[in-house]
């Protein structure tokens, strides 16, 4: 339940930002590789900002998937895991993008 | 850029604008007050474990500056990392002056077992927590005190999957899985091996006995990180030690061999 340290990492970096300012919202990009469940964020986040100025924000989970590019045949495709195996059979492949666990913004009153 | 890339631009005080592909998973009706003309967006971009990132680059500079090196030692509960710590010490400890933070929820069963070798060792207790965390690991350093030139072991807690995103600062990880769990488990927890600088599979000798593939674990590991190092061992009978104790000498105390650095790049451009 890594989730909860990391919803709790995300709401004290919000409050440094905003301070006594009430959060309406909160914007994040979570990929779908990065090994956090948007899910566990949400049910935690209810928790762990209950009594802060965040208590209420809306949560707004952008869940980018896995997409992968393979170095050996140049080839883009889609990631589903992290079995990071080309078609082609080369092993050699980059994440491109679903790894992302950002906060990109928040909206305050 | 990616086709499908979210932008989220939020200008200031904006009426709603959130280029979305997806849909609002709430009512648009009337009276709905979206975002009113006070409501001011705060750009953050920010990775969420930027925190832990920044006091784990703050460990490794402190150890780099010690000319100590740390070992964080993952695995799942059982995986026999406390009995090849145990071994380890007792075999090359004087060697290695090496300390031991151990990380678990409750007790101090596993320091005690350290400690009865005569080596140095701090106990955590996590609590509900479960994995340590670089600011854990500061505390960890700060208690144990190690000297310079040293060698740490974090025998970080008995899990394959949340330490697998805490970067502790430290110079290498340290992935052990035992040959009573399967040789699936790679693909099964992939962060976690993907994270890995060393694989060790432990209680090779109880290989005969079970239904465990070496080499197929191997080929596992390489589909989700084509660089670790592995060894097979049993900590134990002391079967393959020796090329774990080799792999020990061939690590030096700079800290730019590890790859936490190289994931937290790619966690950061990855947007």
């Amino acid at each position: 339940m890594h989730e909860l340290s990391i919803t709790q990492g995300l709401v004290d970096a919000v409050l440094d930002r905003t301070g006594e300012r009430t959060v309406t919202a909160v914007n994040l990009r979570v990929g779908a590789l990065s090994g956090v469940l948007p899910d566990a964020m949400r049910f935690c986040f209810d928790v762990v900002s209950a009594g802060t100025p965040l208590a209420g924000a809306r949560l707004w989970i952008d869940e980018p998937q896995g997409l992968a590019r393979c170095r050996t045949c140049q080839d883009e495709f889609e990631l589903p895991d992290l079995i990071l195996l080309c078609q082609c059979g080369s092993a050699d492949v980059e994440v491109l993008r679903g790894r992302e666990l950002m906060l990109m913004s928040v909206e305050v009153a | 850029m990616p086709e499908h890339e979210q932008l989220h631009v939020h200008a200031v005080n904006h009426s709603h604008q959130h280029p979305h592909d997806h849909e609002h998973p709430h009512d648009h009706g009337p009276g709905h007050h979206h975002q009113s003309p006070q409501t001011e967006t705060i750009s953050l971009e920010q990775n969420l474990l930027a925190k832990n990132d920044l006091l784990a680059a703050r460990n490794r500079g402190w150890l780099a500056g010690r000319g100590v090196r740390a070992f964080n030692v993952m695995s799942s509960p059982g995986a026999g990392k406390t009995t090849l710590l145990v071994r380890t010490l007792a075999d090359l400890g004087e060697r290695l002056r090496a300390g031991v933070i151990e990380g678990d929820q409750e007790t101090s069963l596993d320091a005690d077992r350290i400690r009865a070798v005569g080596r140095p060792v701090i106990q955590i207790n996590t609590g509900a927590g479960c994995h340590l965390d670089a600011d854990m690991l500061r505390r960890g350093l700060d208690a144990l005190d190690p000297e310079t030139g040293s060698t740490v072991f974090i025998e970080n807690v008995g899990n394959l999957v949340c330490p697998a995103l805490f970067d502790l600062g430290e110079t290498a990880k340290v992935v052990v899985v035992s040959v009573t769990e399967g040789d699936d488990k790679p693909q099964k927890y992939p962060h976690m091996f993907m994270a890995a600088d060393l694989v060790i599979v432990n209680k090779s000798d109880l290989l005969p006995y079970v239904d465990f593939d070496v080499d197929e674990c191997l080929r596992r590991i390489r589909q989700v990180n084509p660089r670790a190092d592995f060894v097979t061992v049993s900590a134990t009978t002391g079967e393959g030690l020796a090329a774990w104790y080799d792999w020990l000498d061939g690590i030096t105390s700079r800290s730019d061999t590890s790859r936490s650095d190289t994931l937290t790049d790619s966690l950061t451009d990855a947007h």
